[in-house]
């Protein structure tokens, strides 16, 4: 059977599916908290770029005659409107700065045991038993070490680098991706419409990425959300025991960490560093939260409906 | 005026969402007396299980509302009711039953303490209950109910597990019994014993029954009288033998010329040419259990072929076996005259090309997350030979046509379709391949009786332009009648009977297939009347 000419006679111009990118920006309006989400989140990219190349010196600069400044001095300089630390370094510019450092260990660890414990994960569910098993004992030794013990035995034998760091703390957070997806897989892989594809011939391959994972992601977008902020602040554990991060280096939890000893005379030391990893992991998670919606076509409808409306 | 035992007088309710107000219910009355079966005979989506569950105050508000209406239990106002009055009614006075007993049973605790739970709840003392509960379980028919009594629920039958739902909406002894299509997962043969049960029951307690259904089937068996409604309305009331024989609305014809086992039967194909598909001796084993055995079969080209048999009788393992979903243990499948169990992976792959699968759920067989372009072109990008990528577009809206769908909802998704439609957009990916033969497991039975007539018409239309092949699996024998050319009878794994249609419906041979024929419920409530007395001689003298 071939397609005829006399078939198109009668069909009417069928137009294309919507462009992606179009609908998703979209999508993204309809949902305000979302959209502002993003939009911090861009700005704290924006910081981890271009920040140590350009406040790199005033972040560093001490003033010891600013020590622990009060915040909302709004004579002095814009670098000093949330205080200096307990060097007298404006925390503004060093929250600036420091975005690159935390942002980096925490995407990348994120990253890292996202992608390898998914991969693990789907491979362990949808392969043989033994393969399964394997992998799963792994993910069973792993998850038996505290993971801070772990990256600290790590760390005190390698030296203390921030791709070290990444790396350490993505091993400790691999099994609970490995899990999750494993557990997925099996009951998606017994789902009908898998079956209808292995019926077509589809090729494993085929039926994994095409079939299982993007019913497995979301939920492994959401767990990775909320591990950002577990990381954030696991990396500045490590940085507090001397094993993490070193100073003149800087991260969010770091800073959280030096300005520890001043809470009870100095509160803006810890509190403005912290502040930005609350928001960085709200942004997170509402935007994961928009991501689940945007993704499912059978929910889909909530973010399109308002914009037709506002349209 | 008399108190009736349960009056619904003009309820509307609405459901709010957020695509506008649904109108559920809109102005319906009826009302049941005592001791009398009440039907309410509705396709999906029409209205039937709201009023049922208005009366529960099972309706979740918001996003649902009673705008008007009320509902008089013994010239009560349930509506006006306390919330605390109307949960010592619940269950005490009004009781229910489901369709899926599994869901409805709590796996973790054991079924004597489920039923005991409903008694302890209204204030009866621990050390009555467990009498009262073995006695209960006796009287719906579980064997061994001292025993079976501390059993949970996964170590019963699905019909047994009906049964135990019985008891369990029998232990307080309620005025009025919903039965939500308490039959519709069941086996033929285990519904007629669930109905004739209730029946039973019925008779012994005076209760009221009040029966929800889509079958016709189960009306003609049981109701005294049938409320038929459609998107939300009543359409019609009367006797069932009235409404059969003599239905007013256009919908109740409509619905009554829909039931499948009256049309005339297919012509036989002429069997002179080689057969498209030769099974012999299959066979596959789970471990030391049997799930198939000796199964023999041929599937002649442009034939239909249907294999009917109960739940675990090894219809559903024959075709996977046959598609290498599962591994058979030993056995032989020439397709064209190769065999299908033996072949490398690399023939497999061209083959499944010319055998395609129509799932039972299609709403389980499409990927929710992708659009029916995607679902029906993934044929084209698994096997790459069929057609370039520049006519992919118009092939699926071509193949849309075909199924009876618009062209234009090609980047819709699942969801957005009924569940006709859905099989139908199945049925294209199937089409998609140009198989010669397609396997339907159970392809309609999840869908309504019209949509059941249409999709068959729709498989024998196409078999008609095709010359397309069918090995059509179903527990619905009726169905079956209409379709097929020739039928196999399997039961516990092995085919008890096979031969043209008209030889298994008209003169069969084993006691098994009469058996299957004599519970298959008939629309018409004389007729029915007469299989059950056939039924009921069979079990008495069994030949």
């Amino acid at each position: 059977m071939t397609v005829s000419e006399q078939t198109h006679i009668g069909i009417p111009e069928i137009p294309d599916a919507p462009n992606p990118i179009l609908r998703t920006l979209r999508m993204l309006w309809a949902d305000k908290f979302a959209f502002v989400s993003a939009m911090f989140l861009v700005l704290v990219l924006l910081s981890a770029v271009l920040g140590p190349l350009l406040l790199e010196d005033i972040a560093t600069k001490q003033n010891l005659r600013g020590r622990n400044m009060p915040p909302f001095d709004f004579s002095k300089d814009w670098q000093f409107w949330l205080g200096g630390d307990a060097l007298g370094r404006p925390l503004l510019a060093r929250i600036i700065v420091a975005a690159q450092n935390t942002v980096f260990v925490a995407a990348g660890a994120v990253f890292f045991s996202l992608t390898i414990g998914t991969s693990l994960g789907l491979v362990a569910g949808y392969t043989s038993k033994t393969m399964s098993q394997v992998i799963m004992r792994v993910a069973d030794i792993i998850m038996s070490f505290p993971s801070l013990l772990l990256a600290v035995i790590v760390l005190f034998m390698l030296e203390s680098s921030v791709f070290n760091l990444v790396v350490v703390l993505a091993i400790t957070r691999i099994p609970v991706y490995l899990r999750t997806a494993r557990a997925e897989t099996l009951e998606v892989r017994e789902r009908m419409f898998v079956q209808a594809a292995k019926v077509m011939g589809a090729s494993t391959p085929r039926i994994v990425f095409r079939h299982i994972l993007p019913v497995v992601f979301p939920t492994l977008v959401t767990i990775a959300t909320l591990d950002f902020a577990f990381v954030m602040l696991a990396e500045s554990s490590l940085s507090f025991l001397g094993i993490g991060i070193q100073p003149p280096e800087i991260t969010w939890g770091l800073m959280v960490a030096q300005g520890r000893p001043y809470l009870t005379t100095a509160w803006w030391l810890s509190f403005w560093p912290g502040l930005a990893i609350i928001l960085t992991t709200l942004s997170l998670n509402l935007l994961s939260h928009w991501m689940r919606t945007a993704l499912d076509p059978a929910q889909r409808w909530r973010l399109e409906n308002v914009r037709k409306k506002n349209g | 005026m008399d108190k009736r035992l349960l009056d619904v007088r003009n309820l509307s309710v609405d459901f709010h969402t957020s695509h506008g107000t649904v109108h559920a219910v809109r102005d319906v009355s009826w009302h049941l007396e005592r001791g009398e079966t009440l039907a309410i005979l509705g396709e999906s989506g029409s209205g039937k299980s709201v009023s049922a569950s208005a009366i529960l105050n099972l309706i979740d508000m918001p996003p649902g509302e009673i705008t008007s209406g009320e509902i008089l239990f013994e010239g009560e106002d349930l509506l006006q009711m306390s919330g605390e009055r109307r949960r010592k009614l619940n269950g005490h006075r009004i009781a229910m039953i489901f369709q899926d007993p599994l869901s409805h049973l709590n796996p973790v605790y054991s079924i004597g303490f489920q039923i005991a739970e409903t008694m302890t709840a209204h204030g009866i003392s621990k050390s009555e209950t467990r009498a009262r509960t073995i006695e209960l379980l006796e009287r719906v028919g579980i064997p061994e109910a001292a025993t079976k009594v501390d059993a949970y629920p996964h170590q019963f039958s699905g019909g047994q597990r009906q049964r135990i739902m019985i008891a369990m909406a029998l232990a307080l002894k309620p005025d009025i019994l919903i039965a939500d299509e308490p039959t519709t997962a069941l086996d033929v043969t285990v519904q007629a014993q669930i109905l004739a049960l209730l029946e039973e029951l019925q008779e012994e307690t005076g209760m009221g029954l009040l029966l929800i259904t889509h079958d016709l089937g189960v009306v003609a068996e049981i109701a005294d009288r049938v409320v038929v409604m459609n998107s939300g309305q009543i359409v019609e009331t009367g006797t069932a033998h009235e409404v059969y024989h003599n239905p007013q609305h256009p919908y109740t014809q409509n619905l009554i010329a829909a039931v499948p086992g009256d049309g005339d039967l297919a012509e036989q194909v002429d069997a002179s040419v080689q057969p498209i598909l030769e099974i012999s001796d299959l066979a596959k084993h789970y471990g030391g259990f049997v799930a198939l055995e000796g199964a023999s079969l041929t599937v002649l080209p442009g034939e239909s072929v249907a294999i009917v048999g109960e739940s675990g009788s090894g219809k559903s393992t024959l075709a996977k076996t046959l598609l290498r979903l599962e591994e058979a243990t030993s056995g032989q499948a020439l397709f064209e005259g190769k065999d299908l169990l033996s072949m490398s992976a690399k023939e497999m792959f061209d083959i499944r090309r010319d055998i395609q699968m129509v799932f039972q759920d299609p709403t389980q067989s499409l990927n929710p997350r992708m659009s029916i372009y995607d679902i029906i072109s993934e044929a084209f990008v698994i096997h790459p030979n069929i057609l370039p990528k520049k006519q992919w577009k118009a092939r699926v809206c071509e193949l849309l046509e075909q199924v009876g769908l618009k062209a234009e909802h090609i980047h819709r998704y699942p969801h957005q379709f009924s569940g006709g439609q859905r099989q139908r957009i199945a049925i294209a990916r199937a089409l998609a391949l140009e198989p010669k033969l397609i396997i339907c497991d159970e392809a309609v039975s999840a869908l309504d009786v019209s949509i059941q007539a249409q999709v068959l018409a729709l498989l024998t239309d196409l078999q008609a332009q095709l010359g397309l092949s069918y090995l059509f699996i179903a527990h619905d024998l009726p169905l079956v009648r209409d379709f097929a050319h020739r039928v196999i009878v399997m039961k516990r794994g092995k085919i008890v009977e096979q031969g043209p249609v008209e030889q298994i419906f008209e003169a069969p041979r084993e006691d098994y297939t009469r058996n299957l024929i004599a519970a298959s419920l008939s629309p018409d409530p004389a007729e029915q009347a007469r299989r059950r007395r056939a039924l009921r001689d069979m079990e008495r003298h069994p030949a």
